[in-house]
């Protein structure tokens, strides 16, 4: 992975000395209230329903187990021993008190971390999709190009103070993992007569308005990607609305514009910036991507006897296997998958202990390495098969083997109403209620690949809108509800969920969706997945279904 | 007293915006846009006008004048507002300005350094902000990842 050198080193701790700088001020009166909003923001400090809550950036997700241990510490130390992974690769912190973040950021910029444009209007933290490098059906390895966003995004003087929060992922793969359409900006790796580069999609995004992207450059040569980009955020960054933060994203100047006269002036401005000095060199390219290389794999085969054993002989690790593990693009290697959606925790939450306890299996298993997903999932890249059975135990140990990966029960869920100012209702509940409802393994399993998303608000941080079924907290009259959709896909057929119609109490929620899966289970062809029944039969079956009950 | 941070120090200007013009020639003016393109033709002598933009209009209109002006301000509404710092990255980078551009409105000291990077020289700092203290806030880091007006080179170009 991505080493500081001095330069990076140096950056970050300045960054750390601005903002104890700026929380000093602000607690001694010097900076009011809501300029301090700002300026914290920048730093993911919000303050929310019941304390402070802080986003530390995982860039694209990939952490080592030194940095893993140090967030354990911060959890323990400065909060009350857990956080919350995002849908942005991010951890969460739920109780921080502000004026101690200084030093939680001086601890992280100790192992390479930070906080940096983790919420506020600005270019957040960079995702990309948590089987880089091993995948099979991957063109190239999309991390290099995710650093190289980060580092030209970090601190970019133009564009701190955008109309709103821009969001930007990089796929590199046939199967789309990092929802690349509903992005503000997708980049996706591609090529043209031999020449690596990309294809350039803007105006994605969820929130009030989901719309999928447009793409608005068919191939940009890889040397152009931080030139392009700049001339895309400058036409937004002018041009984006300020006057309703609801129809700032740049999804509604791309609608409004057309994504034709869009592309048009990026390509007008990104003339007057080709060849710039910000043209990326070889060099550069060849430095950034030489700290993503290949891992000393052993030269092993697949399906190792101690697999199979295994396999015949525990249904609890076949099962987990069946769902959890991953083909690897090495012979005799397995991507293992955390499941951070055990019944009674909330979606993506992990212990400080559960914290170190991944980190030293990755340090045994894995290169000491992990990724976050954005389905707040943990992702154990490189791990030989051989391996699998006696890393399941340790799972197992910590209760981090939860066998659901890609099962209802496996659910994006935002924080909500428990913790998050914004929310118009509870989700951690809901998601809860639904693991209850759906205990039976064997009925999950038949189900197969299904998808339910969360949110306890139109912020849509859970991604309902591309959720199989989406699953939105509503507020009426001060009483919560929630509005169930059918049919969001977040992957490379990208597609916004169908809203069923009125909403309903958070006590019918589970008995509505066992109905969506009973209509599934009537209407599905052979082993057609939910999502393809959906595409089949449309929504019409599944209202019917849920309001004649 | 009309004091303005200028090339990192405390001065005292000469040039005063105007938003009521009575009369164009008047030198030491910064006049709005429109009121500089209304009067361009009577101004045509001049190498010493001055000029202010609100954040959304288009410093493209100002191109074919640009060798008449010494000083244009850019005006932020709100300290939040990015849209002037695009101004100036276009005023420096793609026409060559040189003269000076002046940060006015809601100008406060921590949005200086980032105004500084993207072509700001000159700022009229909001009421109520420290203007002595205001300098600490054009202290920016030793090192940038992009490349922007102050630095026109990449942190990757030097490594």
């Amino acid at each position: 992975m991505y080493q500081y050198d001095e330069y990076d080193q140096r950056i970050i701790e300045e960054r750390v000395a601005q903002y104890r700088d700026q929380t000093e001020r602000f607690l001694a009166g010097e900076i009011p209230e809501d300029e301090f909003k700002d300026l914290r923001l920048r730093n993911g400090l919000y303050i929310q329903r019941l304390a402070p809550m802080l986003r530390i950036a995982i860039p694209y997700g990939l952490i080592s187990s030194t940095q893993l241990r140090k967030l354990a510490h911060i959890t323990r130390h400065y909060d009350r021993g857990y956080g919350h992974f995002t849908t942005r690769q991010n951890l969460q912190l739920n109780w921080p008190e502000l004026e101690e973040v200084p030093d939680i950021l001086e601890e992280l910029a100790s192992v390479q971390m930070h906080a940096v444009q983790t919420s506020g209007n600005c270019i957040r933290n960079v995702t990309t999709d948590q089987y880089a490098g091993v995948a099979r059906d991957e063109r190239a390895d999309p991390r290099p190009w995710a650093e190289l966003i980060r580092q030209w995004s970090t601190f970019h003087p133009e564009f701190n103070w955008l109309p709103r929060k821009f969001k930007i992922a990089v796929s590199a793969s046939e199967q789309d993992r990092v929802a690349v359409q509903v992005h503000d900006i997708g980049v996706l790796l591609s090529e043209n007569h031999g020449q690596p580069g990309f294809r350039i999609l803007a105006g994605g995004g969820l929130g009030r308005t989901p719309v999928v992207g447009s793409v608005i450059c068919d191939f940009l040569p890889q040397e152009h990607l931080l030139t392009y980009l700049e001339a895309a955020l400058r036409v937004y960054n002018r041009y984006g609305r300020r006057d309703n933060k609801y129809k700032a994203r740049i999804k509604i100047l791309v609608r409004a514009m057309t994504p034709e006269v869009f592309a048009e002036k990026v390509d007008q401005e990104w003339q007057t910036l080709r060849d710039g000095p910000q043209t990326l060199t070889q060099s550069e390219i060849d430095r950034v991507q030489g700290f993503f290389t290949t891992p000393a794999y052993e030269s092993s085969n697949d399906d190792p006897d101690v697999l199979t054993h295994a396999l015949e002989s525990d249904f609890a690790f076949k099962a987990w296997h069946t769902r959890n593990v991953k083909a690897h693009k090495q012979p005799g290697y397995a991507i293992a998958n955390i499941a951070l959606k055990t019944t009674g925790v909330a979606p993506g939450d992990v212990t400080d202990e559960q914290l170190e306890a991944i980190a030293d299996i990755a340090d045994e298993y894995s290169f000491g390495e992990v990724r976050i997903t954005h389905e707040q999932n943990v992702t154990l890249a490189d791990v030989r098969q051989a391996d699998l059975y006696a890393l399941w135990h340790r799972l197992v140990d910590h209760e981090l083997a939860a066998a659901n990966l890609g099962l209802l029960t496996d659910m994006i869920c935002c924080p909500g109403g428990d913790f998050c100012s914004l929310a118009n209702a509870k989700s951690i509940p809901v998601a809860e209620a639904i693991q209850r409802e759906f205990d039976d393994i064997d009925y999950l399993y038949d189900l197969g690949d299904l998808h339910i998303n969360i949110s306890g608000c139109m912020n849509a941080c859970g991604h309902h809108h591309v959720g199989n079924i989406g699953i939105l907290g509503v507020d009426k009259k001060g009483e919560e509800w929630y509005q169930i959709s059918v049919g969001g896909a977040a992957n490379e057929n990208a597609a916004i969920a169908s809203i069923l119609g009125p909403s309903f109490a958070r006590e019918e929620v589970p008995a509505v969706i066992r109905n969506i899966l009973t209509e599934y289970l009537d209407k599905r062809d052979g082993d057609e997945a939910f999502i393809d029944t959906f595409n089949r039969i449309g929504v019409q079956p599944f209202k019917d279904k849920v309001y004649r009950q | 007293m009309n004091q303005i941070i200028r090339d990192q120090s405390i001065v005292e200007t000469d040039y005063q915006i105007v938003t009521e013009v009575s009369d164009p020639g008047i030198k030491g003016q910064i006049l709005p846009m429109n009121a500089l393109l209304e009067h361009i033709a009577s101004l045509s002598g001049r190498r010493d006008l001055g000029v202010w933009l609100d954040a959304d209009e288009d410093v493209e209109e100002l191109e074919v004048h640009l060798d008449q002006i010494d000083v244009i301000a850019l005006n932020f509404p709100m300290y939040n507002d990015g849209r002037a710092l695009s101004s100036a990255n276009i005023l420096r980078r793609r026409y060559g300005f040189e003269g000076e551009i002046r940060a006015i409105g809601d100008v406060r000291r921590d949005q200086l350094e980032q105004m500084q990077r993207c072509g700001f020289n000159a700022y009229s700092m909001a009421e109520g902000q420290d203007v002595a203290a205001s300098l600490n806030g054009l202290k920016g880091f030793s090192h940038s990842y992009q490349a922007a007006i102050d630095r026109t080179e990449p942190l990757f170009r030097s490594r």
